[in-house]
């Protein structure tokens, strides 16, 4: 607790947070996030890798501004044509003249869409099919459950490779690809959650008092499930980014001349030998935001997971 | 517990159940992995039938075709004869190569069988006794190091440390040789029998190629290996700090044991059952590494053939070799499972 004394916040604001008898749900609740936040910003990883975070969403954000250059039409071919790097082009140019630093920057929101929107498409069919199957049990979690093994029978990549060929290549269906190999540990992880909390006494009285299955899965069972699985989701971003950046260098994610990071590292393949820069530029940029989901996810696990607590 | 104490007679019946389980399982699960398969070539788009004969066939030709695929069908039937086909091994025949599917992934099987095998015995050397070191001086500056090289494996496209690895080793160092997996001066030097060129090459006393082969195969390796160790390094950490917190311990110091002992003798051994699945599992996912890794360094494995098919938009063999890893990915599944009974004395008596 000695990095309370370092903080500069208002002490009434601290002291209305850490109170030992809150008044309300409200301040409770607050009170719970704030030293939450207290333990995770001693995390020094932790620390680092949510400001990696913030820093690709601030980047995606205000793209327009920070690139210097177009991301899609380049300069002059017969001079502008894999130039090294330089002041002018911080990362140097790639074969058809257009400036890779740009590229990069708008590149972050290609990145930024597919770990949002695989995250919006995999963590309710992970909770829904997982919470369906603990609360149901019986045949329903049967039948829930070994349809999710099968889905973890494959390895994850060459699952999406596969959903993707089928689907056609283009970054909705990586998108669609990716988003149906994450659920199944999310599943796993809420049924597990939803065993534990299905025999608990205020989920009898709800049901007593006549509400349905839906309303007692929906309205009491997944916000219950909702941090372990949210901890989870963050751990795998990182794996996310991999797995779109892996479909993105088969030529199966983002199609040219979007400025996919992954793809762009397959486009600079053929000249890595003489211009380094082409292909090395966007891996740093991969390698860099999936430390940094790494970090952040390992710091929130530590600081939530209780497991990990002594 | 109850089992066992009824004797021997009532073991028998316990243990047949739980292989009856067993079998059930698998066979549900290839069941579900044809059945996916299946369904995914269903939904492609691009029309079985001219990928056969081609857009310019009479329609007559693309009617004997249509019918021979069997597509007039209802759905079940189809999948009833396509999983009838795929148990004896028929997956059709390949576009690309024009030879059945299953010889191809037969040739490619051995090179990813090869490259992982030596990926994660580099993973295992590697990663154990990295976890060991940094259990050991939980919290000190190696166990961060640890910490921090196992994330940074986590985070880096193996795809990307491939070619940064191609650059440096290959093109500015020559240390090791280039893509592929040996050179061509060297390929007719030797007759492969396994299909690992590693072995072929050793036991037929060629031992240049032996260190051709070496040399081609050392990047993707190392590759894959440290790959696989920042998982193992990660997982033998937290068994080796739960086995050093245990009473035992404690008493093996009072009875006054070399430190060493207690480390790599007494907790090591305790921590190694649960150690065993997690090898075996990251086998497993080095299957899924080698995909991308064989492309970068033009490996002709499964991974290899798996990407050049879907390129060539081959269909039939890209679900053939979806199949088959999915099965192998199964089986070292299981396998592990059964280790973990074999080696835990207290799962075993269990039985």
């Amino acid at each position: 607790m000695t990095s309370l004394d370092t903080l500069p916040a208002k002490p009434g604001l601290r002291q209305w947070l850490l109170s030992e008898q809150p008044s309300s749900r409200r301040q409770a609740r607050f009170g719970q996030s704030y030293r939450a936040w207290l333990a995770f910003r001693s995390n020094r990883l932790g620390m680092i890798g949510l400001g990696i975070v913030v820093v690709l969403v601030l980047v995606a954000i205000f793209a327009g501004f920070i690139a210097p250059y177009d991301p899609l039409t380049g300069g002059d071919l017969r001079t502008a044509r894999l130039l090294p790097p330089s002041w002018d082009h911080l990362m140097g140019t790639d074969d058809l003249a257009r400036d890779i630093f740009s590229r990069i920057v708008y590149g972050s929101r290609v990145t930024l869409v597919v770990v949002a929107l695989v995250a919006a498409i995999a963590t309710p069919v992970g909770l829904l099919v997982g919470t369906s199957a603990g609360y149901f049990g019986g045949w329903v979690d049967t039948v829930l459950m070994r349809v999710t093994d099968i889905f973890l029978a494959f390895p994850r990549l060459i699952l999406a490779l596969a959903f993707v060929a089928a689907l056609g290549p283009g970054i909705e269906n990586a998108i669609i690809a990716i988003a149906i190999t994450s659920w199944p540990p999310y599943a796993r992880l809420a049924r597990a959650e939803t065993l534990t909390i299905r025999n608990a006494e205020h989920i009898d009285a709800i049901r007593l008092q006549g509400a349905s299955s839906l309303r007692i899965i929906w309205g009491h069972v997944v916000p219950l499930c909702l941090p372990s699985v949210i901890i989870r989701v963050t751990l795998d971003m990182a794996g996310i980014i991999l797995t779109a950046a892996g479909l993105g260098f088969l030529g199966l994610g983002a199609q040219p001349p979007q400025p996919e990071w992954g793809a762009m590292i397959a486009a600079g393949r053929r000249f890595l030998i003489d211009f380094w820069w082409v292909a090395t530029m966007p891996g740093i940029a991969i390698f860099i935001v999936s430390l940094g989901f790494n970090f952040l996810g390992d710091g929130l696990r530590d600081v939530l997971d209780p497991k990990a607590q002594k | 517990m109850t089992i066992q104490s009824e004797g021997r007679a009532s073991a028998l019946p316990g243990w047949l159940f739980k292989l009856g389980k067993l079998t059930a399982t698998v066979a549900f699960t290839l069941f579900g992995l044809l059945l996916v398969t299946f369904l995914i070539g269903r939904v492609v788009p691009v029309d079985p039938v001219l990928s056969v004969v081609g857009d310019r066939a009479s329609p007559s030709t693309y009617e004997k075709v249509y019918l021979e695929l069997g597509l007039d069908r209802p759905l079940y039937e189809q999948f009833y004869l396509y999983a009838k086909k795929a148990v004896t091994g028929d997956f059709g025949e390949s576009l690309l190569t024009k030879k059945p599917i299953i010889s191809d992934l037969a040739r490619a099987f051995p090179a990813t069988l090869e490259l992982a095998t030596v990926g994660i015995i580099i993973g295992t050397l590697l990663g154990i006794p990295a976890g060991v070191w940094a259990a050991v001086r939980q919290g000190r500056l190696i166990d961060q190091l640890v910490r921090i090289f196992g994330l940074v494996g986590y985070s880096a496209p193996i795809f990307w440390l491939g070619l940064m690895g191609l650059l440096l080793f290959y093109a500015k160092w020559e240390l090791v040789a280039g893509p592929g997996r040996i050179d061509i001066s060297y390929e007719y030097s030797f007759t492969s029998t396994t299909g690992l060129m590693l072995l072929d090459t050793a036991m037929q006393g060629q031992w240049a190629a032996f260190r051709n082969v070496v040399s081609h195969i050392a990047l993707p390796a190392c590759l894959l290996g440290y790959l696989s160790m920042a998982y193992i390094a990660r997982m033998t950490r937290s068994f080796m700090l739960n086995e050093l917190a245990q009473e035992y311990v404690v008493t093996a110091r009072v009875k006054g044991v070399a430190e060493w002992r207690i480390i790599w003798v007494h907790a090591l051994r305790n921590a190694a059952v649960p150690l065993v699945t997690v090898i075996a599992l990251s086998y497993a996912n080095l299957l899924e590494g080698s995909v991308l890794t064989e492309t970068v360094f033009a490996w002709p494995g499964l991974g290899q053939y798996l990407t050049n098919s879907l390129q060539n938009a081959d269909m039939n063999a890209v679900l053939g070799g979806t199949l088959l890893i999915g099965i192998v990915f199964v089986g070292l599944n299981i396998f592990s499972d059964l280790l973990y009974t074999l080696l835990d004395p207290r799962v075993r008596t269990r039985l």
